[in-house]
C-alpha cells in the first residue's frame, strides 16, 4: 500500500478540512480529482509569473509559455507513448469525444454506415455519436454486455460487420468500473476496416497506457480524473486521420493566413484543431500533474486501489443491506445501493457522516435497463484514499437504512 | 398548528415516501384532462410530473408520478393533500409560506401542516431542491409557466 499520510500533506485540502466537525473522506474521484500543491502551483505560476498568450513568441514570455505549452505535450507524448504531433489539447474528455464525433464522424460517414456503441457507455460518447448519426444517416448499435455488464472482444465480433465504420467504446466504464481489452477490441475493429475511439477518461489516471501498444485510433482523457486542472484534456489521434479530420471550432491560432473570400489555409495537426487562447494554466497544472503521478508510479497506484477495493469488497459483502453491482470489477469504481433506500437519500446520509460519495445514473443512463435500477451510489477510489477511509464508510453503511438521520440531526 | 418532534417528522416523511397519497399513472391520452409539468431536475435523479386540475379558480385535482428521493416525493405528496380544494390564491400563498420556511425567511406556520415536517432542510443546503420541486411544478402549472411541456 502506499504511504496514505505521506501522500495526503501533498494535498492542501487535506490540511483545510482537518478541523471539521466531520470526517474527511473523498470517495468521488471517478467524478474528479483532489489535487496535490505542485498542480495548483504550476497553475498559479503561469498567471503569476508568465502570464502572456501562447502562439505569438514576440516576446520573452510569450516564448516562454509556448515552450511550457509544447513542454506539457511531449510530456503527454511520452506518458502516454505516443507522438506528440498526436497530442491535441482539449477542454476535456467530452470536447475530445465530440471533436472525433464531429470532425471525423460528420465528413466520412454515410448512410448504411455503422457505429458501435455499448449500453454502458458515458453520455459524453453516445450524445455526439446520436447527433452525428442523425446528421450522416449511420446507424447507431449497440455491443452486447455479458451478463455482469462488462463487454467483451468476443461479443465486438458477434456484432461488427463490414459496414461498422466507428467502434467508441470506454476502457474502464465509469459506473461499472470494468476494464475492457482494448487492444485486442481495436485489433478486431482494424480487421473489418473500422476505427477504434477510446474513452480515457476513467482508465487513464489509473493504469499505464501505452497508446501505439493498444493501437487504438483515437483516445480521449480529462487531466481533471488525474490529479490535474478543470479545463484541459486532450485528444490523441492517429496523425494521417487528425491530417484528413475538420476542426470542430475554427479562430485564432488554427490557421496559416485566410482571405475574405474564404480561403483558408489550416496549421497541420495538432495546432489545427486548437483555435482560440487554451486553458495555458490548465497545461502548466497538466504537465505537473503527470510528473507527480510519474513519481509515485501508476503500477503502484493500481496496485494501492486494488487493495484497497478488495478490503472494501470484503468487507461490503459483510452487510446484508448493501447490494454491490460490481464486486468482480477490475477498477477502484465500487458501485452499491442500499436496500430500500433511494440512491440520493443514501448518499445524503454519508455526506452527514463526513463522506462524499455520488449518487444518480452517472450519465450512463442506458445502463439502467441492465442493472435494474434506476440510480445507484458510487464510490471510487483514489490513491489519497486509505482503509480508514474505508472503515469510516463500511460503518456508515452499517446504518445506512436509517438515512433520514442525516435530515435530523 | 402542528406541533412536531423529530421523531414526528421523521415518521411524516418515512410514510408519504412509502405510501404516497397522491401519486398515481394515468395514460397518456389522459394527459390532455390535466395541466401537465415534469420536473426533470440538472442535479440529480428526481424526475417527477405532476397534473392538476381546476374548476372555476378551484383546484380539484393535484397528483404526481415518477421517480425521487424521499425527501421530493413526501413533500410533493404532501403539497398535493395541501392544495387540492384550495383556491388559487391560498395554494400559492401555502407554497410561498413553504418556500419561506425551507430558506429560513418568516413564515406563517399555520397553513404548513405536515409540511412542517420539512423545518430542518436548511441544515443540509443541497437538499433544499429535493423539498421544493414539487412546490416549484405546481407553482409554475399554476402560474401558466408549464406551456411548452
Amino acid at each position: 500500500m502506499l504511504d496514505v499520510k505521506k501522500i495526503r500533506e501533498d494535498f492542501p485540502i487535506y490540511k483545510n478540512h482537518e478541523s471539521d466537525e466531520k470526517p474527511f473522506v473523498y470517495l468521488d474521484s471517478a467524478a474528479t480529482t483532489l489535487k496535490p500543491k505542485c498542480v495548483i502551483d504550476a497553475c498559479t505560476k503561469y498567471y503569476a509569473e508568465d502570464g502572456a498568450n501562447a502562439h505569438r513568441g514576440d516576446y520573452d514570455l510569450a516564448y516562454k509559455v509556448d515552450k511550457e505549452v509544447s513542454k506539457c505535450r511531449e510530456h503527454i507524448a511520452s506518458f502516454f507513448n505516443c507522438d506528440k504531433e498526436c497530442v491535441v489539447f482539449t477542454s476535456g474528455t467530452s470536447m475530445a469525444m465530440n471533436l472525433v464525433a464531429y470532425g471525423f464522424g460528420i465528413k466520412y460517414l454515410k448512410e448504411g454506415d455503422e457505429i458501435l456503441l455499448t449500453e454502458a457507455e458515458h453520455a459524453s460518447n453516445v450524445l455526439p455519436r446520436f447527433r452525428v448519426a442523425e446528421e450522416t444517416k449511420a446507424t447507431i448499435k449497440y455491443i452486447p454486455l455479458d451478463e455482469n455488464g462488462r463487454c467483451t472482444p468476443e461479443n465486438l465480433k458477434k456484432v461488427i460487420t463490414k459496414n461498422t465504420k466507428v467502434v467508441s467504446i470506454a476502457q474502464i466504464t465509469n459506473v461499472l468500473g470494468y476494464k475492457i481489452d482494448i487492444k485486442e477490441m481495436s485489433k478486431i475493429a482494424h480487421e473489418y476496416g473500422a476505427y477504434l475511439v477510446c474513452d480515457g477518461a476513467q482508465s487513464a489516471p489509473h493504469m499505464k497506457i501505452d497508446l501505439k501498444d493498444l493501437d487504438v485510433d483515437f483516445f480521449c482523457c480529462s487531466a481533471h480524473k488525474l490529479l490535474g486542472p478543470t479545463g484541459i484534456g486532450f485528444l490523441y489521434g492517429k496523425y494521417e486521420l487528425l491530417l484528413k479530420m475538420d476542426p470542430f471550432m475554427t479562430g485564432g491560432g488554427d490557421n496559416a493566413r485566410f482571405d475574405m473570400c474564404g480561403n483558408v489555409a489550416y496549421l497541420k495537426p495538432p495546432a489545427k484543431f486548437e483555435g482560440g487562447t487554451m486553458n495555458l494554466a490548465g497545461i502548466y497544472g497538466f504537465d505537473a500533474a503527470l510528473t507527480y503521478l510519474e513519481n509515485i508510479g501508476m503500477e503502484n497506484i493500481n496496485k494501492h486501489e486494488e487493495e484497497l477495493r478488495d478490503y472494501l469488497i470484503t468487507e461490503l459483502r459483510k452487510l446484508d443491506n448493501v447490494i454491490i453491482y460490481n464486486e468482480d470489477a477490475d477498477s477502484g469504481i465500487i458501485t452499491i445501493n442500499v436496500k430500500g433506500v433511494f440512491p440520493q437519500d443514501e448518499a445524503s446520509y454519508l455526506n452527514s457522516k463526513g463522506i462524499s460519495v455520488r449518487s444518480g445514473e452517472h450519465c450512463a443512463k442506458l445502463l439502467k435497463e441492465r442493472l435494474k435500477t434506476f440510480g445507484t451510489v458510487r464510490i471510487s477510489l483514489y490513491l489519497y484514499n486509505d482503509i480508514h477511509d474505508m472503515d469510516i464508510l463500511i460503518d456508515a453503511l452499517k446504518n445506512g437504512g436509517n438515512f433520514l438521520d442525516a435530515f435530523f440531526n | 398548528m402542528l406541533f412536531l418532534t423529530d421523531e414526528m417528522k421523521r415518521e411524516i416523511i418515512l410514510e408519504h415516501y412509502s405510501f404516497p397519497d397522491n401519486k398515481k399513472k394515468i395514460k397518456e391520452d389522459e394527459y390532455k384532462n390535466y395541466e401537465v409539468i415534469r420536473m426533470d431536475s440538472d442535479s440529480c435523479i428526481d424526475d417527477i410530473t405532476i397534473f392538476l386540475k381546476k374548476e372555476n379558480g378551484i383546484i380539484t385535482e393535484c397528483f404526481f408520478n415518477g421517480l425521487g428521493c424521499a425527501l421530493s416525493t413526501a413533500a410533493t405528496d404532501i403539497l398535493c393533500n395541501l392544495v387540492i380544494n384550495k383556491d388559487i390564491k391560498d395554494a400559492l400563498y401555502i407554497i410561498e409560506q413553504y418556500e419561506n420556511m425551507l430558506h429560513e425567511k418568516e413564515y406563517d406556520a399555520e397553513v404548513l401542516d405536515e409540511l412542517i415536517a420539512f423545518s430542518n432542510t436548511y441544515k443540509q443546503a443541497a437538499r433544499i431542491k429535493c423539498a421544493s420541486i414539487g412546490a416549484e411544478g405546481i407553482t409554475k402549472i399554476i402560474k401558466g409557466e408549464n406551456k411548452d411541456e
